[in-house]
């Protein structure tokens, strides 16, 4: 009997060892990994040829991810970090935990040369309103302060589209910032941690617009037949969002997560990501985008700070929206 | 003498693990606090602390003198009931309460609905009010308890006797009511202000934004957000002071046990009639609907989940269970120790008090911060939360049992010395016996709280290994709000359930 037990408990602690399916950890947002997010398809494409077993690590929005990231340091179990973006890139890059990758092709609308991250998305924030409800949208941050309108946002400490929101004022607006932050003050019901907890609460009706992207709309359209969900086109323009992934240097599996860097930029994940994470590609497959891209918003005007000049940027301007928010 | 050594031992040793746990916490996170310049936005965290804080204290204490007059000279069916229920969210998970306030006064919950019906514009919860209105919630009934207690201690001689000069009833009030209140109120400010410095889980779920942060949210967004190991310890050191500031202010003021049991007296006059009954039932119905229909609303909104549970809801329940069980009897042996050693020394009584200095984020980024270099913070979740919960209900339990302890002591200690009773004798048949019901009563009261607790937890805890009250805020922060409810459903059925069950067991034992 004891014997028995014996015998069936080493084979259970063998049983990982035997099995030598590798495993791939990939570090991710939490909106990447659900049911109706790019993760299961991403999963399973690159399983199918990998002869491995991806697992998905959450930790909140992209900025908690990289918290998350230095909190574990060189401990970390992750293998891949998949979701921050280039606001982010160089905080990343000086932690000294990322190993260079191999460059993948890309049909991005602004140059890109970072040798430790391979883009996978990207999308310009907007703010996204009931078209039902809301007839005439602001036309810019200044409108939106001015207005009575109800806005939820995400905090740029943790949320990476919080942290662009930030960006996006201070690339605007520069010094007069603090000032379009008091102003937009008594607009916002609420800062939450992440984009799910902003999206999630607007849908259920909680505020009338949400700090999302152009091309959120499209979800409802194609998803959901639904048209009813617009994103306001602002005349001064729109920030960017460049969404980027990387290979930790203490990765045990250096090989695999080289695969899967190269296996999400290329046709497969690319196509997965455009109707299931909602952004543009990085890469854009040769059959174009899907039918209902067509009716998004397009910005006249793209900003977006250089990986440096975020990076100088963003103590000062969370400091910034802190006290402006404080009031 | 030898038997007075080996009690005291075990107990000199707890009071010293306390001191070094609460204190080198503190003293930890002093070092690490890498620059003493607090940014503008850690003084707004410190001011809206102290802000809300006070206005809950206020609001709370203001609410409950109306509430308890009316309790305490009025008789209706459902009276003791409704008394039984004011202790209730003493034991009620925060994440729970907030999930059935969020139903009532949320965007889409029947008070804004009205106001849009009248044409009103909605109310938001989320910032300063929301956070008031939760606070409130906690700590009225908290109030109306203690202020409950103070009338019933006024000698009903007199009223009678006010009543025979003749005295109307604003002179009756001012004279023999006032006293009692000019006592008690200060203490309930203080015991109201206190528990809202350390606020955090309601603040995680309806501060919305850097507005409305505590310090103990702020300690946690430095942590999990920002990762910055300096301002985090600053924030938590600030928290320390102020924690132990306001203790020390307050430990002079004698503080009643607001959640005793045993309330109910015979009226002692004739109660007013008029408009006078009119109101006092209009504050009883408004009191009763504002404690109850949040709780109803979590049990109309989660009955129908618990056909869907959500993943992993078995794990969390599971790992809650084990958290709460773990930490009523770490709690409930290292109190009883402590009471016990507290009767012969001033300083056991004050080791006890300690934790009330710290709070949960406190502790919690003390431990972080000593044990990282060793162990990814994961992997101590379970432990570390227990440690903590354990901690932290301590002086609650020692309050609980020291008086009882000191009665034991006076009665019986001359009695088994003269037997030259061993120590473990005296334990079982003397001591574990008279003090079963504070000990049962506190080991439930340390279950629930452990169980409810979201604090610590949401520091350490990764994406796996979420206790069950993360899991509802998380469920809750996705908007699946009939998984968020069916979730907290069962949170306070086992909260309060294992409430019941200790202060059960405790009941019978002293019983037999």
């Amino acid at each position: 009997m004891n014997t028995k037990l014996l015998a069936a408990g080493l084979a259970f602690l063998a049983s990982p060892a035997l099995a030598e399916t590798p495993v791939l950890t990939v570090l991710t947002y939490d909106s990447f990994t659900p049911e109706w997010g790019p993760g299961p398809a991403i999963e399973k494409g690159f399983e199918a040829t990998c002869g491995c077993d991806v697992q998905y690590v959450t930790a909140g929005d992209g900025a908690a991810v990289l918290a998350r990231l230095k909190l574990e340091g060189a401990q970390s179990k992750a293998d891949v970090v998949l979701g921050l973006d280039t606001n982010l890139t160089a905080d990343a890059t000086a932690t000294g935990l990322f190993a260079p990758v191999a460059a993948q092709p890309n049909t991005l609308p602004v140059p890109f040369e970072d040798a430790n991250f391979v883009p996978f998305d990207w999308g310009y924030f907007a703010f996204v309103y009931d078209n039902t409800k809301l007839t005439t949208p602001p036309k810019s941050m200044q409108e939106l302060a001015a207005s009575d309108l109800k806005i939820v946002i995400e905090d740029p400490r943790s949320s990476t589209p919080g942290l662009g929101l930030l960006m996006w004022v201070k690339a605007v607006y520069g010094d007069q910032a603090a000032q379009v932050w008091a102003d937009l003050a008594d607009n916002i019901v609420t800062v939450t941690p992440g984009w799910s907890e902003a999206y999630g609460m607007f849908l259920e009706g909680g505020a009338d617009m949400v700090l999302s992207y152009t091309t959120s709309p499209a979800y409802h359209l194609i998803a959901e037949n639904d048209a009813s969900k617009s994103a306001a086109l602002f005349d001064e323009g729109h920030y960017m969002q460049v969404e980027v992934a990387g290979k930790l240097a203490a990765s045990q599996q250096p090989a695999l997560a080289d695969a899967f860097l190269a296996y999400l930029a290329g046709d497969e994940a690319q196509a997965a990501l455009i109707t299931t994470n909602w952004m543009y590609p990085a890469k854009t497959p040769a059959a174009g985008l899907p039918k209902g891209f067509e009716t998004l918003i397009q910005p006249a005007k793209s900003l977006l700070m250089s990986a440096a000049d975020a990076q100088g940027a963003r103590g000062a301007a969370i400091e910034e929206w802190q006290t402006a928010l404080s009031k | 003498m030898a038997n007075r050594a080996v009690q005291i031992g075990p107990a000199f040793w707890l009071s010293l693990t306390i001191a070094a746990l609460i204190l080198g916490s503190a003293a930890m996170l002093a070092l690490r606090a890498e620059s003493w310049a607090l940014a503008p936005s850690d003084w707004a965290a410190l001011r809206f602390t102290v802000w809300q804080a006070s206005l809950s204290a206020l609001i709370s204490a203001a609410l409950a003198i109306p509430t308890a007059r009316a309790l305490f000279r009025r008789r209706f069916p459902g009276r003791e009931l409704l008394i039984r229920l004011l202790a209730a969210p003493f034991v009620l998970p925060v994440v729970v309460a907030v999930l059935g306030i969020l139903s009532i006064f949320g965007r889409q919950g029947p008070l804004n609905a009205a106001l849009v019906a009248l044409g009103l514009p909605p109310l938001s919860i989320f910032g300063l009010h929301g956070v008031v209105l939760a606070h409130v919630f906690f700590n009225l009934p908290l109030a109306t308890r203690m202020l409950l207690h103070g009338w019933q201690a006024i000698p009903s001689e007199r009223f009678r006797l006010a009543q025979s000069l003749g005295l109307p009833a604003s002179a009756q009030f001012l004279h023999v009511e006032w006293p009692m209140l000019r006592g008690q109120i200060p203490g309930i400010l203080a015991v109201v202000f206190l528990i809202c410095l350390t606020s955090f889980a309601v603040a995680l779920t309806l501060g919305g934004g850097p507005k409305s942060s505590t310090l103990e949210l702020a300690i946690y967004q430095a942590l999990r957000f920002e990762f910055d190991l300096g301002r985090a310890a600053l924030l938590a050191t600030l928290q320390f002071v102020l924690c132990a500031a306001v203790t020390l202010a307050s430990a002079r003021l004698t503080l009643q046990q607001g959640f005793a049991a045993g309330l109910d007296r015979p009226l002692a006059l004739r109660p007013p009639r008029g408009w006078r009954l009119a109101g006092d039932v209009l504050i009883i119905v408004l009191a009763a609907v504002f404690l109850l229909a949040p709780l109803l609303a979590v049990v109309v909104k989660g009955l129908p989940g618990l056909a869907n549970l959500p993943n992993g809801l078995w794990e969390a329940t599971l790992r809650s269970l084990v958290i709460a069980l773990i930490s009523a009897g770490v709690a409930t042996a290292a109190s009883l120790t402590l009471a016990l050693a507290a009767t012969r020394s001033r300083f056991m009584e004050l080791a006890a008090m300690l934790p009330l200095a710290a709070s949960s984020l406190v502790l919690g980024t003390g431990l972080f911060l000593a044990l990282r270099p060793f162990v990814t913070p994961e992997a101590v979740a379970l432990p570390v939360t227990i440690l903590v919960n354990a901690t932290l209900t301590l002086p609650f339990l020692v309050r609980l049992l020291l008086p009882e302890a000191r009665q034991l002591q006076a009665d019986y200690s001359r009695l088994t010395a003269s037997l030259g009773l061993p120590p473990a004798t005296v334990l079982r048949y003397v001591t574990l016996p008279r003090l079963a019901r504070p000990l049962g009563y506190g080991a439930g009261l340390a279950a629930a709280l452990s169980m409810g607790d979201l604090g610590v937890i949401a520091l350490f805890a990764g994406d796996s290994g979420a206790t069950l009250p993360l899991l509802v805020q998380r469920l809750m922060g996705a908007y699946r709000m009939t998984q968020a409810g069916a979730a907290a459903l069962i949170l306070v059925t086992l909260s309060f359930g294992l409430f019941w069950a200790f202060d059960r067991i405790g009941s019978r034992y002293a019983d037999a």
